[in-house]
Protein backbone atom coordinates (compact mmCIF):
# COMPACT_ATOMS: atom_id res chain seq x y z
CA UNK A 1 0.00 0.00 0.00
CA UNK A 2 1.51 3.49 -1.16
CA UNK A 3 -0.07 5.59 1.07
CA UNK A 4 0.73 3.78 4.47
CA UNK A 5 1.83 5.99 6.80
CA UNK A 6 2.24 3.26 9.75
CA UNK A 7 3.07 -0.63 8.88
CA UNK A 8 3.13 -3.09 12.00
CA UNK A 9 4.44 -5.79 11.14
CA UNK A 10 4.07 -9.17 12.77
CA UNK A 11 4.08 -7.44 16.25
CA UNK A 12 3.71 -9.62 18.99
CA UNK A 13 3.81 -8.54 22.79
CA UNK A 14 4.03 -10.54 25.47
CA UNK A 15 3.93 -9.35 29.06
CA UNK A 16 5.89 -10.63 32.22
CA UNK A 17 3.47 -13.80 33.22
CA UNK A 18 3.37 -14.67 29.66
CA UNK A 19 -0.01 -12.73 28.83
CA UNK A 20 0.33 -12.66 24.95
CA UNK A 21 -1.21 -9.08 24.73
CA UNK A 22 -0.66 -9.35 21.37
CA UNK A 23 -0.13 -11.80 18.61
CA UNK A 24 1.56 -11.34 15.35
CA UNK A 25 -0.36 -8.16 14.18
CA UNK A 26 -0.18 -6.90 10.49
CA UNK A 27 -1.60 -3.35 10.31
CA UNK A 28 -1.44 -0.48 8.00
CA UNK A 29 -2.64 2.94 8.18
CA UNK A 30 -3.28 5.36 5.37
CA UNK A 31 -2.30 8.53 5.39
CA UNK A 32 -5.82 11.05 6.50
CA UNK A 33 -7.52 8.70 7.55
CA UNK A 34 -9.74 7.92 10.66
CA UNK A 35 -9.14 4.06 11.44
CA UNK A 36 -10.99 2.90 14.34
CA UNK A 37 -9.81 -0.04 16.57
CA UNK A 38 -12.64 -1.71 17.72
CA UNK A 39 -12.46 -4.54 20.37
CA UNK A 40 -13.29 -5.36 24.12
CA UNK A 41 -11.72 -5.07 27.21
CA UNK A 42 -8.31 -6.60 27.39
CA UNK A 43 -8.27 -7.18 23.53
CA UNK A 44 -4.99 -5.52 23.25
CA UNK A 45 -5.89 -1.87 21.54
CA UNK A 46 -4.06 -0.24 24.37
CA UNK A 47 -1.22 -2.27 24.17
CA UNK A 48 -0.83 -1.66 20.40
CA UNK A 49 -1.09 2.13 20.54
CA UNK A 50 1.74 1.79 23.28
CA UNK A 51 4.08 -0.21 20.98
CA UNK A 52 3.77 2.26 18.23
CA UNK A 53 3.93 5.50 20.95
CA UNK A 54 6.88 4.09 23.05
CA UNK A 55 5.36 2.96 25.74
CA UNK A 56 5.25 -0.62 25.49
CA UNK A 57 8.71 -2.83 24.20
CA UNK A 58 7.64 -5.29 21.68
CA UNK A 59 8.27 -8.44 22.17
CA UNK A 60 8.90 -9.37 18.28
CA UNK A 61 7.88 -8.11 14.95
CA UNK A 62 8.35 -4.16 13.40
CA UNK A 63 6.80 -0.85 13.17
CA UNK A 64 7.66 1.69 10.52
CA UNK A 65 6.07 5.23 10.89
CA UNK A 66 6.59 8.04 7.62
CA UNK A 67 9.03 5.01 6.88
CA UNK A 68 11.36 5.43 9.95
CA UNK A 69 11.84 1.87 12.35
CA UNK A 70 10.48 3.04 15.38
CA UNK A 71 13.32 1.17 16.88
CA UNK A 72 16.26 3.25 15.22
CA UNK A 73 14.48 5.73 13.70
CA UNK A 74 12.44 6.39 17.13
CA UNK A 75 13.74 10.19 16.97
CA UNK A 76 11.76 11.06 13.87
CA UNK A 77 9.08 9.05 14.31
CA UNK A 78 7.76 9.90 17.30
CA UNK A 79 8.55 13.81 16.76
CA UNK A 80 5.19 13.14 14.20
CA UNK A 81 3.04 11.34 16.44
CA UNK A 82 0.72 12.16 19.52
CA UNK A 83 -0.93 10.60 21.78
CA UNK A 84 -4.15 11.45 24.04
CA UNK A 85 -4.29 8.32 26.48
CA UNK A 86 -7.05 6.97 28.40
CA UNK A 87 -6.21 8.15 31.62
CA UNK A 88 -6.74 11.67 32.28
CA UNK A 89 -3.03 12.03 33.41
CA UNK A 90 -1.47 15.52 33.35
CA UNK A 91 -0.06 17.55 35.64
CA UNK A 92 -2.80 18.60 37.60
CA UNK A 93 -1.49 21.77 39.28
CA UNK A 94 0.01 22.91 36.24
CA UNK A 95 -2.13 25.95 34.46
CA UNK A 96 -3.41 24.41 31.01
CA UNK A 97 -1.55 27.01 28.83
CA UNK A 98 1.90 26.07 30.71
CA UNK A 99 0.97 22.43 30.25
CA UNK A 100 0.20 22.69 26.48
CA UNK A 101 3.34 24.77 25.44
CA UNK A 102 5.42 22.15 27.86
CA UNK A 103 4.07 19.83 25.45
CA UNK A 104 5.67 21.53 22.75
CA UNK A 105 8.64 21.87 23.45
CA UNK A 106 9.31 18.38 24.77
CA UNK A 107 8.75 17.36 20.68
CA UNK A 108 11.58 20.01 20.00
CA UNK A 109 9.64 22.83 19.07
CA UNK A 110 10.45 26.20 19.49
CA UNK A 111 7.78 28.75 21.08
CA UNK A 112 4.70 29.32 19.53
CA UNK A 113 2.21 31.58 20.71
CA UNK A 114 -0.12 32.11 18.14
CA UNK A 115 0.23 28.33 17.60
CA UNK A 116 -0.73 27.26 21.41
CA UNK A 117 -3.45 30.04 21.36
CA UNK A 118 -4.64 28.39 17.63
CA UNK A 119 -5.37 24.82 19.14
CA UNK A 120 -6.75 26.27 22.56
CA UNK A 121 -9.44 27.85 20.98
CA UNK A 122 -9.65 25.21 19.15
CA UNK A 123 -10.84 23.22 21.89
CA UNK A 124 -12.56 25.69 24.07
CA UNK A 125 -9.90 25.95 26.41
CA UNK A 126 -8.42 29.66 25.30
CA UNK A 127 -11.09 31.35 28.37
CA UNK A 128 -9.37 28.62 30.40
CA UNK A 129 -5.42 28.61 29.46
CA UNK A 130 -4.66 30.57 33.23
CA UNK A 131 -6.84 28.04 35.15
CA UNK A 132 -5.16 25.10 37.02
CA UNK A 133 -6.48 21.47 35.09
CA UNK A 134 -7.61 20.55 38.32
CA UNK A 135 -10.16 22.76 38.16
CA UNK A 136 -11.46 21.45 35.25
CA UNK A 137 -14.54 19.30 34.86
CA UNK A 138 -14.05 15.72 33.19
CA UNK A 139 -14.28 16.33 29.65
CA UNK A 140 -12.30 19.78 29.92
CA UNK A 141 -9.50 17.88 31.21
CA UNK A 142 -9.87 15.68 28.13
CA UNK A 143 -9.50 18.28 25.85
CA UNK A 144 -6.03 19.53 27.59
CA UNK A 145 -4.89 16.57 26.91
CA UNK A 146 -5.95 16.22 23.20
CA UNK A 147 -4.51 20.21 23.15
CA UNK A 148 -1.03 18.73 24.88
CA UNK A 149 -1.11 15.87 22.03
CA UNK A 150 -1.51 18.57 19.23
CA UNK A 151 1.19 21.16 20.33
CA UNK A 152 3.68 19.25 18.39
CA UNK A 153 1.51 19.16 15.05
CA UNK A 154 1.62 15.84 15.02
CA UNK A 155 0.36 13.80 11.36
CA UNK A 156 -0.61 10.95 13.35
CA UNK A 157 -2.78 11.10 16.30
CA UNK A 158 -3.98 8.17 18.86
CA UNK A 159 -7.03 8.69 20.38
CA UNK A 160 -7.23 5.81 23.17
CA UNK A 161 -10.78 5.69 24.20
CA UNK A 162 -11.04 9.70 23.63
CA UNK A 163 -14.97 9.81 25.02
CA UNK A 164 -14.33 7.31 27.65
CA UNK A 165 -16.57 8.83 30.53
CA UNK A 166 -17.98 11.58 28.73
CA UNK A 167 -21.77 12.49 28.90
CA UNK A 168 -23.60 12.57 25.35
CA UNK A 169 -23.34 15.68 24.28
CA UNK A 170 -19.73 16.06 25.67
CA UNK A 171 -18.95 12.54 23.17
CA UNK A 172 -20.55 14.60 19.89
CA UNK A 173 -18.25 17.90 20.28
CA UNK A 174 -15.54 15.72 20.34
CA UNK A 175 -16.68 13.61 17.47
CA UNK A 176 -16.36 17.64 15.83
CA UNK A 177 -13.18 18.25 17.12
CA UNK A 178 -12.00 14.55 15.78
CA UNK A 179 -13.94 15.38 12.11
CA UNK A 180 -11.92 19.28 12.45
CA UNK A 181 -8.53 17.35 12.80
CA UNK A 182 -8.96 15.09 10.14
CA UNK A 183 -10.10 18.22 7.56
CA UNK A 184 -6.64 19.40 9.01
CA UNK A 185 -5.14 16.49 7.27
CA UNK A 186 -4.35 15.07 10.64
CA UNK A 187 -4.22 10.86 10.22
CA UNK A 188 -6.36 9.72 13.39
CA UNK A 189 -6.66 6.50 14.85
CA UNK A 190 -8.92 5.97 18.14
CA UNK A 191 -9.57 2.96 20.12
CA UNK A 192 -13.27 2.73 21.38
CA UNK A 193 -15.68 0.38 22.22
CA UNK A 194 -18.27 2.59 21.60
CA UNK A 195 -19.12 1.14 18.20
CA UNK A 196 -21.52 3.95 17.52
CA UNK A 197 -18.41 6.29 17.92
CA UNK A 198 -16.63 4.06 14.76
CA UNK A 199 -19.90 4.02 12.94
CA UNK A 200 -19.93 7.94 13.35
CA UNK A 201 -16.58 9.01 12.20
CA UNK A 202 -14.32 5.98 10.63
CA UNK A 203 -13.31 5.48 7.30
CA UNK A 204 -11.57 1.76 8.33
CA UNK A 205 -12.33 -0.31 11.07
CA UNK A 206 -10.02 -3.09 12.65
CA UNK A 207 -11.70 -5.51 14.84
CA UNK A 208 -9.12 -6.76 17.78
CA UNK A 209 -9.79 -9.87 19.78
CA UNK A 210 -7.25 -11.32 22.53
CA UNK A 211 -4.51 -9.32 20.93
CA UNK A 212 -5.29 -10.69 17.18
CA UNK A 213 -6.58 -8.36 14.31
CA UNK A 214 -10.06 -10.52 13.24
CA UNK A 215 -10.89 -7.86 10.80
CA UNK A 216 -9.62 -4.48 8.57
CA UNK A 217 -11.77 -3.28 6.27
CA UNK A 218 -13.56 0.02 5.05
CA UNK A 219 -16.14 0.45 7.20
CA UNK A 220 -19.00 0.86 4.30
CA UNK A 221 -17.78 -2.38 2.61
CA UNK A 222 -17.91 -4.15 5.79
CA UNK A 223 -21.43 -2.48 6.63
CA UNK A 224 -22.18 -3.86 2.85
CA UNK A 225 -20.43 -7.18 3.86
CA UNK A 226 -21.58 -8.03 7.05
CA UNK A 227 -24.72 -5.91 7.07
CA UNK A 228 -28.31 -7.24 7.49
CA UNK A 229 -31.82 -6.40 7.37
CA UNK A 230 -33.96 -7.24 9.83
CA UNK A 231 -38.30 -7.06 9.76
CA UNK A 232 -40.72 -8.19 12.09
CA UNK A 233 -44.15 -8.66 10.09
CA UNK A 234 -46.75 -8.32 12.69
CA UNK A 235 -49.38 -10.92 11.58
CA UNK A 236 -53.57 -10.41 11.29
CA UNK A 237 -54.31 -14.37 11.68
CA UNK A 238 -51.44 -16.29 13.39
CA UNK A 239 -49.78 -18.95 10.33
CA UNK A 240 -49.20 -22.83 11.39
CA UNK A 241 -47.02 -22.87 8.30
CA UNK A 242 -45.09 -20.73 5.69
CA UNK A 243 -47.16 -20.23 2.53
CA UNK A 244 -45.47 -21.30 -0.46
CA UNK A 245 -45.72 -17.91 -1.96
CA UNK A 246 -42.83 -16.71 0.63
CA UNK A 247 -41.32 -19.91 1.02
CA UNK A 248 -38.37 -18.80 -0.66
CA UNK A 249 -37.54 -15.70 1.55
CA UNK A 250 -35.26 -16.04 4.37
CA UNK A 251 -38.27 -16.07 7.07
CA UNK A 252 -39.73 -17.92 9.72
CA UNK A 253 -42.77 -18.02 11.91
CA UNK A 254 -42.01 -16.78 15.22
CA UNK A 255 -44.11 -16.01 18.57
CA UNK A 256 -46.84 -18.56 17.59
CA UNK A 257 -47.24 -18.22 14.48
CA UNK A 258 -48.42 -14.27 14.53
CA UNK A 259 -45.09 -12.83 13.52
CA UNK A 260 -43.37 -13.03 10.36
CA UNK A 261 -39.38 -12.57 10.82
CA UNK A 262 -36.83 -11.80 8.69
CA UNK A 263 -33.02 -11.46 8.53
CA UNK A 264 -31.42 -11.10 5.18
CA UNK A 265 -29.84 -8.65 2.85
CA UNK A 266 -26.44 -7.45 2.71
CA UNK A 267 -26.56 -3.91 4.25
CA UNK A 268 -26.75 -1.93 0.68
CA UNK A 269 -30.17 -2.33 0.69
CA UNK A 270 -31.16 -5.30 -1.14
CA UNK A 271 -32.73 -6.70 2.23
CA UNK A 272 -35.44 -3.53 2.25
CA UNK A 273 -36.41 -4.37 -1.38
CA UNK A 274 -36.98 -8.05 -0.60
CA UNK A 275 -38.93 -6.99 2.81
CA UNK A 276 -41.15 -4.57 0.38
CA UNK A 277 -41.29 -7.85 -2.40
CA UNK A 278 -42.39 -9.85 0.55
CA UNK A 279 -45.20 -7.67 1.34
CA UNK A 280 -46.51 -7.69 -1.76
CA UNK A 281 -46.27 -11.76 -2.04
CA UNK A 282 -48.36 -11.66 1.61
CA UNK A 283 -51.12 -9.35 -0.14
CA UNK A 284 -50.94 -11.56 -3.07
CA UNK A 285 -51.85 -14.63 -1.60
CA UNK A 286 -54.21 -13.19 0.63
CA UNK A 287 -52.36 -13.01 3.97
CA UNK A 288 -53.08 -9.83 5.59
CA UNK A 289 -50.64 -8.04 8.26
CA UNK A 290 -50.91 -5.11 10.94
CA UNK A 291 -47.53 -3.71 10.76
CA UNK A 292 -44.06 -3.99 10.06
CA UNK A 293 -40.60 -3.20 12.06
CA UNK A 294 -37.76 -2.63 10.27
CA UNK A 295 -33.91 -2.30 10.83
CA UNK A 296 -30.62 -2.50 9.14
CA UNK A 297 -27.88 -3.89 11.52
CA UNK A 298 -25.30 -2.02 13.04
CA UNK A 299 -22.05 -2.06 13.10
CA UNK A 300 -22.17 -3.02 16.74
CA UNK A 301 -24.53 -5.73 15.65
CA UNK A 302 -21.70 -6.39 12.94
CA UNK A 303 -18.97 -6.57 15.87
CA UNK A 304 -21.04 -9.03 18.50
CA UNK A 305 -21.49 -11.11 15.39
CA UNK A 306 -18.37 -11.06 14.46
CA UNK A 307 -16.78 -12.15 18.05
CA UNK A 308 -19.34 -14.49 18.55
CA UNK A 309 -18.78 -16.24 15.61
CA UNK A 310 -15.21 -16.60 16.44
CA UNK A 311 -15.81 -17.30 20.26
CA UNK A 312 -17.77 -20.32 19.08
CA UNK A 313 -15.39 -21.55 16.52
CA UNK A 314 -12.34 -21.07 19.03
CA UNK B 1 17.44 15.22 15.03
CA UNK B 2 19.81 13.86 17.22
CA UNK B 3 19.83 15.72 20.25
CA UNK B 4 16.72 17.71 21.47
CA UNK B 5 17.87 20.33 23.42
CA UNK B 6 14.33 21.97 23.61
CA UNK B 7 12.86 19.05 25.08
CA UNK B 8 15.47 18.73 27.47
CA UNK B 9 14.92 22.89 28.35
CA UNK B 10 11.61 22.47 28.51
CA UNK B 11 12.05 19.62 31.47
CA UNK B 12 14.12 21.50 33.31
CA UNK B 13 12.41 24.53 32.92
CA UNK B 14 8.94 22.50 34.54
CA UNK B 15 11.00 20.77 36.99
CA UNK B 16 11.95 24.13 38.32
CA UNK B 17 9.40 25.66 38.33
CA UNK B 18 7.48 23.20 40.22
CA UNK B 19 10.42 23.76 43.04
CA UNK B 20 9.26 26.93 43.35
CA UNK B 21 5.61 26.18 43.76
CA UNK B 22 6.49 23.97 46.09
CA UNK B 23 8.87 26.92 47.49
CA UNK B 24 8.34 25.96 51.29
CA UNK B 25 8.80 22.27 51.01
CA UNK B 26 12.07 22.70 48.98
CA UNK B 27 13.72 25.40 49.97
CA UNK B 28 12.12 26.73 53.40
CA UNK B 29 11.85 23.84 55.45
CA UNK B 30 15.80 22.87 54.72
CA UNK B 31 16.70 26.11 55.38
CA UNK B 32 14.89 26.18 59.13
CA UNK B 33 15.96 22.95 59.58
CA UNK B 34 19.39 23.58 59.42
CA UNK B 35 18.83 27.05 61.01
CA UNK B 36 17.94 24.65 64.08
CA UNK B 37 20.71 22.76 64.19
CA UNK B 38 23.57 25.92 63.74
CA UNK B 39 21.21 27.10 66.90
CA UNK B 40 21.55 23.75 68.91
CA UNK B 41 24.76 22.21 67.87
CA UNK B 42 26.35 25.82 67.11
CA UNK B 43 25.53 28.26 69.21
CA UNK B 44 24.50 26.89 73.02
CA UNK B 45 26.33 23.14 72.53
CA UNK B 46 29.30 24.71 70.50
CA UNK B 47 30.16 27.28 72.94
CA UNK B 48 31.28 24.31 75.02
CA UNK B 49 32.93 22.27 72.94
CA UNK B 50 36.58 22.67 72.08
CA UNK B 51 37.82 23.90 68.23
CA UNK B 52 38.35 20.83 66.22
CA UNK B 53 41.88 21.08 63.47
CA UNK B 54 42.10 24.53 65.11
CA UNK B 55 38.35 24.99 63.64
CA UNK B 56 35.90 26.62 66.01
CA UNK B 57 33.05 23.56 67.12
CA UNK B 58 30.47 25.98 65.12
CA UNK B 59 32.24 26.45 62.52
CA UNK B 60 33.20 23.12 62.15
CA UNK B 61 30.12 21.42 61.77
CA UNK B 62 28.91 24.07 59.09
CA UNK B 63 30.49 21.28 55.87
CA UNK B 64 28.75 18.40 57.69
CA UNK B 65 25.52 20.12 57.78
CA UNK B 66 25.51 21.15 54.28
CA UNK B 67 26.46 17.95 53.34
CA UNK B 68 23.50 16.57 55.29
CA UNK B 69 20.95 18.88 53.72
CA UNK B 70 22.33 18.43 50.20
CA UNK B 71 22.14 14.96 50.32
CA UNK B 72 18.69 14.03 51.22
CA UNK B 73 17.17 17.35 49.51
CA UNK B 74 19.30 16.44 46.50
CA UNK B 75 17.90 12.60 46.34
CA UNK B 76 14.28 13.51 47.56
CA UNK B 77 13.75 16.26 45.13
CA UNK B 78 15.45 13.88 42.16
CA UNK B 79 13.54 11.29 42.74
CA UNK B 80 10.30 12.71 43.24
CA UNK B 81 10.44 14.59 40.17
CA UNK B 82 10.78 10.76 38.40
CA UNK B 83 8.52 9.13 40.81
CA UNK B 84 5.11 11.28 40.15
CA UNK B 85 4.93 10.93 36.87
CA UNK B 86 5.36 7.70 36.78
CA UNK B 87 3.07 7.50 39.87
CA UNK B 88 0.40 9.48 37.92
CA UNK B 89 1.08 8.37 34.49
CA UNK B 90 2.16 11.25 33.05
CA UNK B 91 5.23 9.51 31.93
CA UNK B 92 3.58 8.38 29.24
CA UNK B 93 4.30 11.69 27.67
CA UNK B 94 8.08 11.74 28.07
CA UNK B 95 8.16 8.21 26.87
CA UNK B 96 6.37 9.05 23.55
CA UNK B 97 8.52 12.02 22.85
CA UNK B 98 11.80 12.26 21.40
CA UNK B 99 13.64 12.31 23.97
CA UNK B 100 16.27 9.96 24.79
CA UNK B 101 18.64 9.45 28.03
CA UNK B 102 20.61 12.50 28.20
CA UNK B 103 17.82 15.05 27.34
CA UNK B 104 15.96 13.71 30.80
CA UNK B 105 18.91 13.58 32.83
CA UNK B 106 20.36 17.10 31.93
CA UNK B 107 15.92 17.99 32.76
CA UNK B 108 15.41 15.60 35.56
CA UNK B 109 18.77 15.58 36.95
CA UNK B 110 20.14 19.15 35.84
CA UNK B 111 17.03 20.95 37.57
CA UNK B 112 17.22 19.04 40.60
CA UNK B 113 21.23 19.42 40.66
CA UNK B 114 20.06 23.60 40.00
CA UNK B 115 17.51 23.30 43.26
CA UNK B 116 20.50 21.97 45.18
CA UNK B 117 22.85 24.21 44.33
CA UNK B 118 20.62 27.19 44.91
CA UNK B 119 20.13 25.51 48.48
CA UNK B 120 23.13 25.45 49.31
CA UNK B 121 23.97 29.13 48.30
CA UNK B 122 21.41 29.68 50.95
CA UNK B 123 21.92 27.54 54.01
CA UNK B 124 26.05 29.19 53.48
CA UNK B 125 24.32 32.61 53.86
CA UNK B 126 21.88 31.48 56.51
CA UNK B 127 25.08 30.07 58.19
CA UNK B 128 26.46 33.65 58.44
CA UNK B 129 23.71 34.76 60.33
CA UNK B 130 24.76 32.47 63.59
CA UNK B 131 28.43 31.62 62.84
CA UNK B 132 31.81 33.00 61.68
CA UNK B 133 33.07 30.82 59.43
CA UNK B 134 35.72 30.77 56.19
CA UNK B 135 35.92 28.89 53.04
CA UNK B 136 39.66 28.39 52.07
CA UNK B 137 39.20 26.57 48.89
CA UNK B 138 35.83 28.02 47.27
CA UNK B 139 36.82 27.11 44.04
CA UNK B 140 36.68 23.42 45.17
CA UNK B 141 33.84 23.91 47.23
CA UNK B 142 32.00 24.74 44.74
CA UNK B 143 33.11 22.19 41.87
CA UNK B 144 32.52 19.65 44.94
CA UNK B 145 29.29 20.88 45.96
CA UNK B 146 28.43 20.67 41.97
CA UNK B 147 29.88 17.02 41.99
CA UNK B 148 27.64 15.81 45.00
CA UNK B 149 24.82 17.18 43.66
CA UNK B 150 24.78 16.19 40.15
CA UNK B 151 25.72 12.12 41.53
CA UNK B 152 22.89 12.31 44.20
CA UNK B 153 20.59 13.68 41.64
CA UNK B 154 21.05 11.01 39.22
CA UNK B 155 21.07 8.38 42.65
CA UNK B 156 17.82 9.82 43.38
CA UNK B 157 16.51 9.44 39.56
CA UNK B 158 17.58 5.66 39.94
CA UNK B 159 15.12 5.74 43.44
CA UNK B 160 12.58 7.07 41.78
CA UNK B 161 12.72 4.63 39.19
CA UNK B 162 12.95 1.86 41.34
CA UNK B 163 10.11 2.58 43.97
CA UNK B 164 6.66 1.48 43.54
CA UNK B 165 5.59 3.39 46.54
CA UNK B 166 5.73 6.48 48.11
CA UNK B 167 7.23 4.09 51.34
CA UNK B 168 9.87 3.05 49.38
CA UNK B 169 10.59 6.90 48.13
CA UNK B 170 11.33 7.89 51.45
CA UNK B 171 13.24 4.40 52.69
CA UNK B 172 16.79 5.07 51.57
CA UNK B 173 17.04 9.11 52.60
CA UNK B 174 15.30 8.64 55.95
CA UNK B 175 16.68 5.54 56.77
CA UNK B 176 20.14 5.15 54.86
CA UNK B 177 21.56 8.41 53.71
CA UNK B 178 20.44 10.50 56.92
CA UNK B 179 21.71 8.03 59.80
CA UNK B 180 25.15 7.45 57.36
CA UNK B 181 26.19 11.27 56.96
CA UNK B 182 24.95 11.70 61.09
CA UNK B 183 28.02 8.68 61.81
CA UNK B 184 30.19 10.08 58.70
CA UNK B 185 31.72 12.84 60.90
CA UNK B 186 29.37 16.04 60.73
CA UNK B 187 29.52 16.27 64.23
CA UNK B 188 32.39 15.16 65.18
CA UNK B 189 36.44 14.26 63.57
CA UNK B 190 37.09 10.66 62.77
CA UNK B 191 40.42 10.83 64.44
CA UNK B 192 37.91 11.88 67.75
CA UNK B 193 36.51 7.82 67.67
CA UNK B 194 38.47 5.44 69.41
CA UNK B 195 40.21 2.27 67.76
CA UNK B 196 38.63 -0.03 65.98
CA UNK B 197 35.91 2.92 65.38
CA UNK B 198 37.82 5.14 63.39
CA UNK B 199 38.79 2.60 61.00
CA UNK B 200 35.13 1.30 61.10
CA UNK B 201 33.78 4.71 60.38
CA UNK B 202 35.90 4.83 56.75
CA UNK B 203 33.55 1.88 55.92
CA UNK B 204 30.98 4.49 55.65
CA UNK B 205 31.09 6.10 51.82
CA UNK B 206 29.58 9.48 53.00
CA UNK B 207 32.36 10.06 55.75
CA UNK B 208 34.47 10.67 52.07
CA UNK B 209 32.00 13.06 51.25
CA UNK B 210 31.89 15.43 54.65
CA UNK B 211 35.88 15.48 54.62
CA UNK B 212 35.95 16.63 51.43
CA UNK B 213 33.82 19.10 51.76
CA UNK B 214 35.60 19.61 55.18
CA UNK B 215 38.51 20.13 53.54
CA UNK B 216 37.81 22.75 50.80
CA UNK B 217 35.85 25.22 53.96
CA UNK B 218 39.54 24.54 56.06
CA UNK B 219 42.03 22.63 54.57
CA UNK B 220 41.74 19.93 56.94
CA UNK B 221 40.34 16.70 56.43
CA UNK B 222 39.54 12.65 58.07
CA UNK B 223 41.40 11.67 54.44
CA UNK B 224 42.57 12.91 51.37
CA UNK B 225 40.59 15.50 49.46
CA UNK B 226 41.72 13.44 46.11
CA UNK B 227 40.34 9.53 47.75
CA UNK B 228 36.54 11.62 48.09
CA UNK B 229 36.92 13.39 44.83
CA UNK B 230 37.64 9.91 42.91
CA UNK B 231 35.40 8.14 45.12
CA UNK B 232 32.40 10.89 43.91
CA UNK B 233 33.14 10.91 40.92
CA UNK B 234 33.40 7.15 40.82
CA UNK B 235 29.66 6.72 42.39
CA UNK B 236 28.61 9.37 39.84
CA UNK B 237 29.64 7.05 37.00
CA UNK B 238 28.25 4.18 38.50
CA UNK B 239 25.17 6.01 38.64
CA UNK B 240 25.06 7.02 34.67
CA UNK B 241 25.96 3.40 33.87
CA UNK B 242 22.73 2.47 36.15
CA UNK B 243 20.16 4.63 33.84
CA UNK B 244 21.84 4.16 30.98
CA UNK B 245 20.79 0.62 31.67
CA UNK B 246 17.30 1.53 32.52
CA UNK B 247 16.84 3.45 29.48
CA UNK B 248 17.92 0.75 27.28
CA UNK B 249 16.08 -1.84 29.14
CA UNK B 250 13.04 0.00 29.37
CA UNK B 251 12.97 -1.72 33.13
CA UNK B 252 10.06 0.07 35.05
CA UNK B 253 9.66 2.34 32.51
CA UNK B 254 8.27 0.85 29.32
CA UNK B 255 5.95 -2.21 30.25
Amino acid sequence: MSDAILSISGLTKVYKGGVKALDDVDLEIRMGEIFALLGPNGAGKTTLIGAVCGLVRPSAGSILAFGHDLQRDWRQARGRIGLVPQELSTDMFETVHRAVSYSRGLFGLPPDKARIEEVLRSLSLWEKRDTQIRALSGGMKRRVLIAKALAHEPDLLFLDEPTAGVDVELRKDMWQQIGALRERGVTIILTTHYIEEAEEMADRVGIIRKGQILMVDDKDAMMKRLGRTEAVITLAAPLDELPPAIAHYPVELTDGGTQLSYRGGDGSGKGKQEVADLTKALIASGIDYRGIDIRESSLEDIFVGLLHDREQAA
Amino acid sequence: MTFNLRGAWSIYQRELMRAFRTAFQSLIAPVITTSLYFIVFGAAIGGRMPALGGVDYAAFIIPGLLMLTLLGETTSNSSFGIYMPRFTGTIYELLSAPVGVAETLIGFVGAAATKSLILAAVILATATLFVDYRIEHPFYAFGFIMLVAASFSLFGFILGIWADSFEKLGIIPVLILTPLTFLGGTFYSIDMLPSPWDKIALANPIAFLVSGLRWTFYGEADVSIGVSLSLTLAFLAVCVAIIAFIFKTGWRLRE
